[in-house]
């Protein structure tokens, strides 16, 4: 797993942490039991203070992707499969408004995108991977 | 979480400088930073803490103990760095490290080589042929070989080059793996502290200005640019400081949420550096009464 901070972006960097270990659990780079680097060491790692990674963390353990075992390390949570597959369908949206989105800015018609899909979906170009 | 460093309401009287009833608290397992310009009062804060001055008023407990009554006791488990160089100059590193050493009971001399190893510093050396980045590493080789709990650093990166202050902070996160280390570390380089320092504690005019998590400081406030033409006695109010040119108004703000009411989309927002922080707060900071954000603490 790479964590990348922009010290530039607008966005908090403990909400880049966030985003960036969601991602990677959703993209299923991080399973379940995977053991994540402690907070010190990542803070140490991206060269931020503990606090910020603290704070990443306690949110990811809140909203159940994390759990911590004193004395042992931060885990990758055993996802619930209704909240897992509630999340990749998020996810799913989130691709499809910036394919919505660039689609407009193309001036692609919602006839024509969704021709583009329904063939993408039923013979998908890498050969039938429909099930991530 | 557990408490260091504890000053409540503390105060020392000089002729022309006064530091007036500061307060703040340190918590373990953190990178510390107190920053202010020259002659705020940041080594003075830091000579109280280490009990080589004595305070007027007030108190101060460090690892819960009164720091007049246990002073030996507590410097015992503080590392400390000096601004300026402590040493014999005509003593070797090697000769100079045996008369510091002899003060400590846990001296560890495997950690010293280990960090005389890491910092290539030659033992044999005199401190007066070092070059001043290589006796501030001395120093800090030495703060650390004897299992202190509490790092203090006064100044350590002014006056160092870029490659050798980046080692430094490096090494400072390096300490704080262990979560019962802590470290305070003061500065005017606002920069050093923007990346790992876990909390700020400014001090201005003998004063403290705020004493915060780092990520709260940045976040409380806001860079504002904008055009002139936007600034009327109403719009000025919610800024700390503005800078005012022909071609435009740039500003800080500690009130984002109302600025951007006033100002919507019509003007440019940034994150601001501490270093922005710091100076508009210094130069412009009379305008409000001057004692803005003083009643902020951790």
């Amino acid at each position: 797993m790479n964590i990348l901070i922009s010290n530039s972006s607008k966005e908090p960097i403990y909400e880049q942490i966030k985003k960036q270990i969601k991602e990677s659990i959703l993209r299923g780079e991080l399973n379940e039991g995977d053991l994540l680097p402690s907070i010190r060491q990542l803070a140490r790692d991206l060269h931020i203070s503990v606090i910020t990674t603290k704070r990443a963390y306690d949110d990811l353990e809140n909203e159940g992707y994390i759990v911590t075992v004193v004395g042992k390390g931060t885990f990758v949570a055993g996802q619930n499969r209704e909240l897992l597959r509630e999340l990749r369908l998020r996810w799913i949206e989130e691709k499809l408004a910036e394919v919505v989105a660039e689609s407009r800015a193309l001036g692609v018609t919602l006839p024509e995108l969704a021709e583009m899909l329904k063939l993408l979906y039923e013979d998908p170009p890498n050969g039938g991977n429909s099930q991530p | 979480m557990e408490d260091v460093a504890v000053l409540d309401r503390v105060s020392k009287f000089y002729k022309g400088f006064k530091l007036d009833r500061i307060s703040f608290s340190l918590k373990k397992g953190f990178i510390h930073g107190l920053i202010g310009r020259n002659g705020a009062g940041k080594t003075t804060t830091i000579k109280l803490m280490m009990d080589l001055v004595r305070p007027d008023e007030g108190s101060i407990r460090i690892f819960g103990l009164d720091n007049r009554r246990h002073g030996k006791e507590i410097r015992r488990r503080i590392g400390f760095v000096y601004a300026e160089n402590p040493f014999y100059d005509d003593l070797t590193a090697e000769n100079m490290k045996r008369v510091v050493a002899s003060f400590y009971k846990d001296w560890d001399e495997g950690a010293f080589r280990r960090y005389l190893k890491l910092f290539d510093l030659p033992a044999n050396k005199k401190i007066k042929h070092l070059s001043k980045g290589m006796k501030m590493k001395f120093s800090i080789a030495l703060a650390l070989s004897h299992h202190a709990d509490f790092i203090i650093m006064d100044e350590p990166t002014s006056g160092l080059d870029p490659v050798v202050r980046r080692e430094i902070l490096e090494l400072l996160s390096e300490v704080i793996q262990d979560e019962n280390k802590t470290v305070l570390f003061s500065t005017h380089i606002t920069s050093d502290l923007e990346q790992v320092a876990d909390t700020i504690t400014f001090i201005h005019d003998g004063k403290i200005r705020f004493s915060l998590p780092k990520d709260e400081v940045l976040e409380r406030y806001t860079l504002v640019k904008g055009g002139t033409d936007l600034l009327d006695p109403d719009t000025r109010k919610p800024f700390v400081g503005l800078r005012e040119t022909p071609v435009g108004f740039e500003g800080l703000s500690d009130d984002p949420k109302r600025v951007y009411a006033l100002f919507g989309d019509r003007v440019i927002y940034e994150k601001p550096t501490l270093e922005d922080i710091m100076v508009y707060t210094i130069k412009f900071g009379e305008n409000r009464g001057g004692n803005q954000g003083a009643e902020h603490s951790l």
